[in-house]
């Protein structure tokens, strides 16, 4: 970070001789030097634990912090040895049978309320978004008590549902933008052709939302990966993903940070990768696909 | 026949997600608690009024309103700072953008964690030492500020994300013709790209919102509540009657309660804020 800033007052010079049409007085290398610092100190915290993760837990501890240290991967064996491969897994077909689902469930209604809209596609959309408004600890008492009941308590399958539930509006909403943006000509000219709607939307739908699909489908990941509450109210040591995990690794381990942040880093990565890929579409995802 | 397509998914939510609240309300009208079986019996509205009674509820209510508010708040400014900030051709802005994403995307339990561990810790931790070897014990010396710290970090990328693509689909040549009218850098900003970015605001601040109400991760892991209710709110309380007082219609009156503030507030702004992106308005 010194490095950058001590940068900016050097190659900011030619900036200014760039002439009247820049809006900006501050030079536009000082506000891009500005911007690499914002974000690296919005990023700091993540590299941050993820250094911590390759430490050994003195080096961990030590005031002021530091950032030599020689690299080891003691914290991440020690993480798997505690167990987390399990809780890796349940999260993983959680994640996965959810996300498979809610698209199954998803393209055919976003079908139905975009390129063949149904009566009443406002009321079907708003019922949808508005199931996302009621808080979900509402919901958790009588869920609790029902899962109790059918003995579905700590099942994987439980989750499968919930997590499905979860995803399905934002996936409806995001799926119904993409069938929104397929050209009507293009459906005009397939059905004038003789082709049947199966295979209309084999051949002509299906390669344009493909994209979006897959957009869909990586948001599903991130907030079924992520998800906690009915994680740690409904599963235990057998359906328990990671999150859950990690809960529990703070009780027994609350005090070996390295430890810590190697479980923190595993739980972590594969939804930053995945929202790495998807960044494009975050917005278009939380947004129930209001903004492109 | 048109309707077959959308009915499995139709009817998936309306069984998942529906009948747990009418349960909901089933319940918050019986005493009943899990501890003591055979408890349960009808008392009405008992719990309700139980519910408004108790001065703790007021007070998380509280603590919900300045918890979702007040981040929510925070990470528009932020966002929208860094919005204008990366509205520009710069050397690595993909890789800026990148880095700016990451804290939206940590598993918010893990980020959570973070910021009680190595962020917040009045020893070892990074915010003490960046405030010149500080010994403040955030965590219960501002338990809200510590919560709302980790919530405005993992959500001000969201509204950067959000207002970026506002402010890209600004039509440059008004921007432009304002520049030749000879229009300063404020003008154009307080004129031009505040009105136009006037519903992207609404929408940030009406789904951060959505989401943000119901912080339970931050709580759970940050400051459990505490000290005492101090920075407890509405999901983690209810959580804690449910769950540790086992006092089911208690807690399912409260939680008939939060629904009925949330729906208030959120039918009307999502319609505004949808009609006006023209997302409901757009089928045949």
């Amino acid at each position: 970070m010194a490095a950058t800033i001590e940068d900016a007052p050097t190659t900011s010079a030619p900036a200014r001789t760039e002439g009247p049409r820049r809006p900006s007085r501050v030079g536009p290398v000082l506000l891009t030097t500005l911007t690499w610092i914002v974000a690296i100190g919005f990023f700091f915290p993540v590299l941050w634990m993820v250094l911590t993760a390759f430490k050994s837990e003195n080096a961990a501890y030590t005031d002021p912090p530091t950032l030599i240290f020689s690299p080891t991967l003691e914290q991440f064996r020690a993480v798997f040895d505690a167990g987390i491969g399990p809780y890796l897994a349940n999260s993983l077909g959680a994640t996965a049978i959810s996300t498979a689902l809610v698209l199954v469930l998803a393209t055919p209604a976003a079908f139905a309320l975009s390129l063949r809209p149904v009566e009443k596609t406002q009321d079907v959309l708003f019922f949808f978004i508005s199931t996302k408004m009621l808080p979900v600890v509402a919901a958790i008492v009588p869920i609790y008590v029902v899962v109790n009941e059918i003995r579905a308590l700590d099942n994987i399958w439980t989750l499968v549902v919930l997590y499905t539930a979860m995803n399905l509006p934002i996936a409806v909403w995001m799926m119904r933008s993409f069938f929104l943006e397929v050209p009507t000509e293009l459906l005009e000219a397939a059905s004038i052709d003789g082709a049947s709607l199966g295979r209309t939307l084999r051949e002509v739908v299906l390669p344009i939302i493909s994209p979006g699909i897959f957009a869909t489908a990586l948001i599903c990941v991130i907030f079924a990966w992520n998800e906690f509450f009915f994680a740690v109210n409904l599963t235990a040591a057998n359906a328990g993903t990671v999150p859950v995990f990690l809960v529990g690794f703070i009780t027994s381990e609350g005090l070996y940070w390295a430890r810590l942040s190697a479980a923190a880093t595993l739980a972590a990565l594969p939804v930053v990768l995945a929202g790495w890929f998807a960044q494009n579409k975050l917005v278009q995802g939380l947004s129930f696909g209001a903004v492109k | 026949m048109r309707r077959a397509p959308l009915l499995p998914a139709l009817v998936f939510t309306i069984v998942v997600t529906q009948i747990p609240f009418l349960l909901t309300i089933y319940y918050s009208l019986q005493s009943w608690n899990l501890v003591r079986p055979g408890s349960q019996h009808f008392v009405w509205f008992e719990n309700y009024v139980s519910v408004f009674a108790d001065s703790q509820f007021r007070g998380v209510a509280l603590n919900t309103i300045i918890m979702t508010l007040g981040s929510v708040i925070i990470a528009v400014i932020l966002g929208l700072l860094l919005a204008l900030l990366l509205n520009r051709h710069f050397i690595g802005r993909g890789v800026v953008r990148t880095l700016l994403v990451t804290p939206f995307l940590i598993t918010p339990v893990a980020a959570a964690l973070l910021w009680k561990t190595t962020l917040l810790d009045p020893t070892y931790g990074l915010i003490n030492f960046v405030l010149g070897g500080q010994t403040i014990d955030w965590v219960s010396e501002y338990p809200l500020a510590s919560v709302m710290a980790a919530l405005v970090w993992q959500w001000t990328p969201f509204m950067m994300l959000l207002l970026l693509a506002g402010l890209q689909s600004m039509p440059g040549d008004q921007v432009e013709a304002a520049r030749v009218d000879g229009a300063g850098a404020w003008a154009i900003f307080t004129e031009l790209t505040l009105p136009h970015l006037r519903r992207f605001l609404e929408l940030g601040i009406v789904l951060g919102a959505i989401y943000l109400v119901n912080t339970f991760d931050a709580v759970y892991m940050i400051t459990q509540g505490g000290p005492g209710t101090a920075s407890a709110n509405l999901p983690f309380y209810i959580y804690q009657r449910a769950f540790l007082g086992f006092d089911i219609g208690q807690s399912a009156a409260m939680g008939v309660v939060v629904v009925v503030l949330t729906i208030i507030v959120a039918t009307f702004a999502l319609r505004l804020v949808f009609r006006s992106f023209g997302a409901a308005g757009s089928e045949s």
